[in-house]
This record gives structure tokens, C-alpha cells and sequence, in this order.
């Protein structure tokens, strides 16, 4: 076989890829999402610099797109935070959404029910609620996969139509507000019902529940007994059950937490936003949660700020609606980051070398295989 | 002079291979001249470099520096496909085959035909040369039908068939019985008969002394000498491997067995694919002593262990330890009753790869290292920088994942763990499998240490030279049972190896056949 000359590209393992790296291929991947994004907006006929300025206008660059911002990135942080939590144990919570919902049913159901309690213990109440509510909804899936072994992700996204229409029920019926005339809305909270704002701006003092279990999360995950429990069975359930963690409490246990983590979500949405339950109480955070989550490569620290990011995707939205544009806009764009942030992780786990080979250089041998062999050969 | 009777000609040179990996140079300015005719071993200890080398050979890699000479022809192998055209094909340790298809298929798989199949001339052909390769099985027959040694069988096959004049085998005993290698060596010294090449690769000096014409040693990534098998001993080679003389006798000082501490009684268990694995097996432990427990791969020992250690459900029987009924016991209470399990499976399910090691000391004692709900990872760093200089382990960083260390370090950091835990019965499965010599003797030392302590120990492995060494007594498993048990000090191999083949548990050795 005869030498072609030509330089080969090749993918080569990266044993330990550096914070450097990591940092910096994520940092690109976004930039490249936006890139890339940018050249279908121009065919929009707007020209992507207008299309991002309006952007950045209603959601970082206004102080009521700033409020909007952050009353958006919340919810997505108890989402992102279930879907992480749950995938420290290698589960698929795909039912953040269905946990919501039910989140906001439990706390809604105890505001109606004692609209005359102190706020103090009424909210105390109706967190528990959503709390309860939730982690119900993350048990039945839960359950299902520790002594079944039922597959979790198809139980977690189907009960979230069931969570979504009993809420629609629910508005529909016995909780309807009888002076919208059957519009899809319950009656409003009681005073007492309401979450608090934060000084004097429009941010409800959901954004310190929200914090504090980012915070909670992980230190629970990171510093206790239990959280290593998670992480050995999520890493190696063998090693686990050697080890005599047991695998179906602990898998009860996570789904039950993360649900619960969804369902105070829920709770801090009807109770700081929305002072009522209504029908599309979610445009979809417990979907977004994922995305966030996983962008944040399921650390209960980073999915914050990749929160706000995505809070404030959706926020400019409605930005780009009075530009007169399609608001969907944003979809594509946070269909076109995940894409390039996955790819990335390819370059994050390998880099890219160019070799001389010949044209027919075992094209059959993937890299993976022969760097496997590699990393044999540097153990050894 | 080779066995053969061939003339001696060079088949292959290598010249001054140099092969860097980060941080590593596997391999360093090795010459290495193989002849036509000639069975010839290649030994080294894990880390030695010959796997690197057999790999430059097949054109797996492409040496930073050197040449390979082909008959005296310079050549480069820059993919297996090139190497395969040279004549060179390599036997792996682990099998590349495609177990729903049959033998045939196999054969024919990757290989330069023509595009239409003719199954009857192809079975035509593979029959012919699976009586040099020395298979019995039809070459319609499905590889999942076959025992290994006949699956590796297939594999010298495939190489046949591509009309390999240089066969390199990697490990090819690991997986065989004494019969079925001794089977192998007789098939590998008439392929070098007919003029082939065979490089034999082990860290085993016996079979290396019994089937090689010359053997080369690698130590560190060097070539430390080449010698004719019949100028020299295993003392010698031992020597050459390790740099230092190993001692091949029983280190076992003569012990007092105690109480028994853990018994085992018509034990049944079901495989992973529900099939009864462990079937009536029954056995007893004392108190400082090894119990050896021989047998092939597949006969029920992993499965065994595992019920003993409480990651298996018993289907029936009883498991005693201190007179205590741990039958339907949790693994956790096992644990807590002092039974430490060292499976073979470092890490698949002894440690966690992607956990470093200080993670990995706590696995099995988180009580200990906890204050309330929060983890004590000081206490637990503590404990393993104590272990890690007291066993000798040698590793990048404390906190690096446990996934980049080598075999033998890994198998050591296991060890502590488990041995540190003060337990009162030890399960060794496999201890030493794929270590190199100074590790397993360090790791025979530990369980020796343990043994004198008065801890019980059964010691599975598929090693009989080590269970010889380490074991007072010696029970067989086969096909789920007991076969029989023999007295370290009057075992002999050939015993053995016929109640693992599964006969003539009873029967005296000279009366048994061939398995």
C-alpha cells in the first residue's frame, strides 16, 4: 500500500480531560450555536444582529427583561435539579414537567383549602404540598424501575399527561373561578397564599427556595453518606451491591427526591408568580430542565446560571413576538445549543490529531477501539 | 536448534522498535529476530512491553522509531489488513469471534474472498484446516457450542485460512484447562514443524520452558536477553523477568487450623441467565488455613462466591459462618459479620473505576467514615495514604480515578481494603489473574500474612501452581460441585487436572485417560 502523503484526521482519548478544556470546548460550542443560528436568522430578513439585540434587550438588557430573566430562570432550576439529581443514579427523569404540575396541584389544593392561615405557616403548608405532590409522582415511575425494572423514561413522560390533564380538570371544575366565565382558571390565592417579592423589585422570594436547594442538593450529593451511596451505584451498580448499598431503596429514594425537587417548583410558581392555578401553568420547564441539566453536566451548581441562560431564552420570546417574528425563534436556538454542546463533549473525551496514513488506512478499525487499547498499555 | 528440525532462517527481524505512549516508553530500541520453524515465547511481566510490541508486529501500532525486516525484505505494517497480507496474524486473548455464526463463517469473516459464497467448497476448506488447527468441532457448528479452547481453536483457524506464517498468540492458556493447553502446545509445535512462526506470549515460565525453542525476555520496555529453551531454567528466566530471584517454593510455614469458620452446605445457585450454576456444592473453612478451590472458568465458582458474599440468592442450602446461619443474609450484614470478598472482577465490581481511590477505600466502611449524615473524607484520605504506603501501592495522585492505575496496583488497593478490615473469613477469587510476578508474590504474602493470623481464607483460582503453593487443602469444582479434595502436601497436577476436566475424582491417576 502506498503512502497517500495526506494527513489523516484521527480522534485520540483524552485520559483526563483538564477544567481547561472542558471550560473552553463548552465555551465554544455556545458560541458556535449562536453562530450558526445566526445564518438562519439572517434569513429571516432581519439580519441576526437586530434579531440578537432584540433579544438581549428583553432579557439582560432591560431591568424589567432582567426580573422577567430570573422569574423565568426559576423554575427551570427546580426542574434542571430533579432531572440532575435523578441522573446521578443514571435515571432518565423525563416527568419533571408531569411533577410540576402536581407540584402545583398540592400547593394549590392547600391554599384553597386554609386561605386563612398565618402566611408564614400557610406557605410552610403549601410547600409541603408540592413537595408531597411531586415526590408521589416521582414514586409511582421510581417504584416501577427499582423492584420491576420497568425502563423509567416512558412512566415519567406519559404521567405527565396525566399530571397536566388533571390540573386542566381541576380549572375546568371544582376549582374554576366562576368570574372568568369558563376560562381554564382557578380562583385567586388568598393574600396569604403569595410568595413575598424580594425588596422592591418584581422577583418573588421563590429565587432563595430555589437557591437553597441548588445549594442543598449538592451538598447532600457531594458531602453525605447517602450522596455517595448515589454516585457508587450510579457509577457501578455491581460494585454496589457488593458493597451492600442497597439499589432499590436508593433508586426510590432518588425519584423521590427529585420529584419532590419538581413539585416545590410547582409550588413556587402558582404561589410567586402565577397567585392562582391555571391550565399551561408550564410552557415546558420540566422539558428546558433537561436541556439545563444536561448542559450543566448534571451539577446542581452549574445548571444555575445555565438557568438564567435559558430563562432568559424564553423571556426574549415575547421580545422577538413584537418584532414580529415567531417566538419559536428561541426553540431552534435551544434546539441548536444542545446539538453543539453535545457534539462538543465529543472534543471534551477526545482530540482531533492529523496523521499521515495511507487512503485505505483500516478505515474498519474505529479509534475508540485501538486508544482502548492505549489506555490498556498505560495501566499496565 | 529448533525442535523442528527447520532451517534456521530469520522469518521476521525487528530492529531498534522504539514505541512512546504519554509519559511512557513501552517500548525502548528493542531487537527481536524470529525464525521460520521456531515456536518462540515471549516473556515479561505486565508492563513489560510485549503486548506493545506483538501489537507493532500486527500493525495495530506504528512504532515511533525501528523497522521490520520480512525475510530480510524492510516492510510497513500500517494497519492489521497490512500485517494479515504479510503473513502475520495475531491470536488475542480476548476472542474476536461472532458467536451466532458458524465456524465457517467465522473463518470467512474479513477475509480477502470473492464476492460470491460457495458454502460447501468453504466448509470443504475450513475442514481441512481445522484438523492442523486442530479442531474437532464440525465447521458448521455455532461458536456458541463450543468449549474455549475449541473457540480459540477457531481463532488459529481464521489465521490458517489467511495463510498466517506467523502466528502470534497472546496469553493462549489463560483460558484453558492443563489438558486443553497442553493440547494447544502440541498443535503449536507442529504448525512450527511445517516452517510457521509461532510467538507464544506468557508471564508463565513452565509452559514457556515446555513449548518454546528460544524465549525472549522484555523487562521495563527492554529487550534482557533471548536464550535457547534447552541452555536454560526457570530460575534463570525468573531471574532475567523480574531482575531478582522469586522464590518458587511454598512460603506456607506449617499452620495450626482452628475452629471451622465458615461452612457451606449443599449449596445451590442460579447463573445469570437462571440456569443452575452452584448445584449441592459443599465445603468447610478452619481458622488459619487456605482452602483452594481449583476448576475451570465457568464451573459455578464466580456464582458460588457471590452467594457467599450475599450478592446472590441462595436457592437452597446454608452458609454458616461462626456457627452463625447467614443464609438469607444481606451482604451489608456479611460485611459487618467479617467476611471480606475479593472478587475477580476488580473493576466491574471490586472498585469503582471512576471514583478515586480514597472513594474507593470507604466503599465497604462508610460507618466508619462518617459524622452523622456527612462523610469523614479526611479520616477516610487518612486511611488510605496509611494503606497505600503499607501495601506498597504505587498510583498518579490520591484523587486521580482508580480506572488509570495498573492491574497489579488496582488488585493491591482491593486487597487493603479488604484485608484492612480486619475479617475474620477471606474469599479471594482470582487474586493474582493477569498480575505480573512481583505483584502476585506480593499478593500471596498478603493472604499468607491473613492466613497466620488465623483468618479462614478460600482461595479460588484457576492457577494450580499458586493453589499448590498458598493451600492446605485443594477442592475441584465442576459443573457446580465438589469433585473432590485433596491435601496440599499430596496433591498432584495431573489429579487435578483430571477432576477439573470432570474425571477420576476417585479413580487413581494412571488408570485415567486423557480427559
Amino acid at each position: 500500500m502506498k503512502p497517500a502523503g495526506g494527513l489523516r484526521p484521527r480522534l485520540v482519548k483524552r485520559l483526563l480531560p483538564s477544567r481547561r478544556i472542558r471550560v473552553a470546548v463548552r465555551l465554544i460550542a455556545l458560541l458556535g450555536a449562536f453562530a450558526v443560528a445566526g445564518i438562519f436568522l439572517q434569513a429571516t430578513g432581519r439580519g441576526a444582529g437586530a434579531v440578537y439585540r432584540a433579544m438581549w434587550t428583553g432579557s439582560f438588557g432591560s431591568p424589567y427583561g432582567q426580573a422577567q430573566t430570573i422569574l423565568a430562570a426559576i423554575p427551570l432550576i427546580f426542574t434542571a435539579l430533579a432531572v440532575a439529581v435523578a441522573f446521578r443514579m443514571l435515571l432518565w427523569n423525563i416527568g419533571a414537567e408531569g411533577q410540576f404540575y402536581i407540584g402545583a396541584f398540592g400547593a394549590t389544593a392547600v391554599a384553597y383549602s386554609a386561605p386563612d392561615w398565618p402566611r408564614w405557616l400557610l406557605l410552610a403548608a403549601m410547600v409541603v404540598g408540592g413537595l408531597v405532590g411531586g415526590a408521589l409522582w416521582g414514586l409511582i415511575p421510581g417504584a416501577l424501575r427499582a423492584f420491576f425494572g420497568t425502563n423509567e423514561i416512558v412512566p415519567t413522560l406519559l404521567l405527565n399527561y396525566v399530571a397536566i390533564l388533571l390540573v386542566d380538570y381541576m380549572v375546568n371544575g371544582p376549582w374554576t373561578d366562576p368570574a372568568t366565565l369558563g376560562f381554564p382558571l382557578g380562583k385567586p390565592f388568598s393574600e396569604s397564599a403569595i410568595l413575598p417579592l424580594v425588596g422592591n423589585t418584581a422577583i418573588h422570594s421563590g429565587i432563595y427556595l430555589a437557591l437553597a436547594a441548588a445549594l442543598s442538593v449538592s451538598m447532600v450529593l457531594s458531602r453525605t453518606a447517602w450522596g455517595y451511596k448515589i454516585k457508587v451505584i450510579g457509577s457501578n451498580a455491581r460494585a454496589a451491591s457488593y458493597a451492600g448499598f442497597s439499589i432499590p431503596r436508593n433508586m426510590v429514594a432518588v425519584m423521590l427526591l427529585s420529584g419532590a425537587l419538581a413539585g416545590l417548583g410547582g409550588m413556587v410558581e402558582v404561589s410567586g408568580v402565577v397567585h392562582k392555578i391555571q391550565a399551561n401553568i408550564s410552557p415546558g420547564f420540566g422539558y428546558t430542565g433537561i436541556i439545563v441539566a444536561t448542559l450543566a453536566r448534571f451539577s446542581p451548581i452549574y445548571l444555575v446560571p445555565m438557568a438564567v441562560l435559558f430563562g432568559a431564552l424564553v423571556v426574549s420570546g415575547t421580545e422577538l413576538q413584537t418584532l414580529g417574528l415567531p417566538s419559536d425563534i428561541v426553540l431552534m436556538l435551544q434546539g441548536v445549543i444542545l446539538f453543539f454542546a453535545l457534539a462538543g463533549e465529543l472534543f471534551v473525551n477526545y482530540r482531533l490529531v492529523w496523521r499521515a496514513g495511507t487512503v485505505s488506512d483500516h478505515p474498519s478499525t474505529p479509534a475508540p477501539v485501538s486508544n482502548r487499547a492505549a489506555d490498556l498499555e498505560q495501566a499496565g | 536448534m529448533p525442535r523442528g528440525g527447520a532451517p534456521v532462517t530469520s522469518a521476521i527481524e525487528l530492529r531498534g522498535i522504539v514505541k512512546r505512549f504519554p509519559g511512557v516508553v513501552a517500548n525502548s530500541n528493542i531487537d527481536l529476530e524470529l525464525r521460520h520453524g521456531e515456536v518462540h515465547a515471549l516473556l515479561g511481566e505486565n508492563g513489560a512491553g510485549k503486548s506493545t510490541l506483538m501489537s507493532v508486529l500486527a500493525g495495530i501500532y506504528q512504532p515511533d522509531a525501528g523497522s521490520i525486516l520480512i525475510d530480510g525484505e524492510p516492510i510497513a505494517l500500517r494497519s492489521p489488513r497490512d500485517a494479515i497480507q504479510a503473513g502475520i496474524a495475531m491470536v488475542h486473548q480476548h476472542f474476536r469471534l461472532v458467536k451466532p455464526f458458524t465456524v465457517a463463517e467465522n473463518v470467512l469473516l474479513g477475509a480477502r474472498t470473492s464476492w460470491l459464497l460457495s458454502p460447501g467448497r468453504l466448509e470443504a476448506e475450513v475442514a481441512d484446516l481445522a484438523q492442523q488447527a486442530g479442531l474437532k468441532a464440525s465447521p458448521s457448528a455455532r461458536i456458541w457450542q463450543l468449549s474455549v479452547g475449541e473457540q480459540q481453536r477457531v481463532e488459529i483457524l481464521k489465521a490458517l485460512y489467511r495463510k498466517a506464517r506467523v502466528l502470534i498468540l497472546d496469553e493462549p492458556t489463560a483460558v484453558l484447562t492443563p489438558q486443553e493447553a497442553e493440547a494447544l502446545f502440541v498443535t503449536l509445535r507442529s504448525m512450527a514443524a511445517d516452517g510457521r512462526t509461532v510467538v507464544f506470549v506468557s508471564h508463565k515460565l513452565s509452559e514457556v520452558m515446555s513449548v518454546a525453542d528460544r524465549i525472549t525476555v522484555l523487562r521495563g520496555g527492554k529487550h534482557v536477553g533471548t536464550l535457547e529453551t534447552a541452555s536454560t531454567d526457570e530460575h534463570r528466566l525468573a531471574h532475567l523477568m523480574v531482575g531478582r530471584d522469586i522464590a518458587f517454593e511454598s512460603a506456607r510455614a506449617p499452620g495450626e487450623a482452628g475452629e471451622i469458620v465458615l461452612r457451606v452446605d449443599d449449596l445451590h445457585a442460579l447463573s445469570d441467565l437462571g440456569l443452575p450454576a452452584v448445584r449441592g456444592a459443599s465445603l468447610s473453612v478452619r481458622a488459619g488455613e487456605i482452602l483452594g478451590l481449583a476448576g475451570v472458568a465457568g464451573n459455578g465458582q464466580r456464582e458460588l462466591a457471590e452467594a457467599l458474599a450475599g450478592t446472590r440468592p441462595p436457592t437452597r442450602g446454608r452458609i454458616e459462618l461462626y456457627g452463625a446461619d447467614l443464609t438469607r443474609a444481606s451482604a451489608r450484614r456479611r460485611i459487618e459479620a467479617g467476611l471480606a470478598y475479593v472478587p475477580e472482577d476488580r473493576l466491574g465490581t471490586g472498585l469503582v473505576g471512576a471514583m478515586d481511590a480514597t472513594a474507593n477505600v470507604m466503599l465497604k466502611s462508610l460507618s466508619k467514615h462518617r459524622r452523622g449524615p456527612l462523610l469523614d473524607y479526611r479520616s477516610a484520605a487518612r486511611r488510605t495514604k496509611d494503606l497505600v504506603e503499607q501495601f506498597g501501592i504505587k498510583m498518579s495522585s490520591l484523587d486521580a480515578p482508580v480506572r488509570l492505575m495498573s492491574g497489579g496496583n488496582l488488585q493491591k488497593l482491593l486487597l487493603a481494603r479488604e484485608l484492612s478490615s480486619s475479617p475474620r473469613v477471606v474469599i479471594a477469587a482470582h487474586p493474582t489473574a493477569g498480575l505480573d510476578v512481583g505483584a502476585t508474590e506480593a499478593v500471596h504474602e498478603l493472604l499468607l500474612e491473613q492466613r497466620a493470623s488465623g483468618v479462614g481464607i478460600l482461595l479460588i483460582s484457576e492457577d494450580l501452581d499458586e493453589l499448590l503453593m498458598l493451600s492446605d487443602r485443594i477442592a475441584v469444582m465442576y459443573e457446580g460441585e465438589i469433585a473432590g479434595e485433596v491435601s496440599a502436601d499430596d496433591a498432584d497436577l495431573e489429579r487435578i487436572g483430571l477432576m477439573m476436566g470432570g474425571t477420576g475424582a476417585d479413580a487413581p491417576p494412571m488408570a485415567a485417560g486423557g480427559g
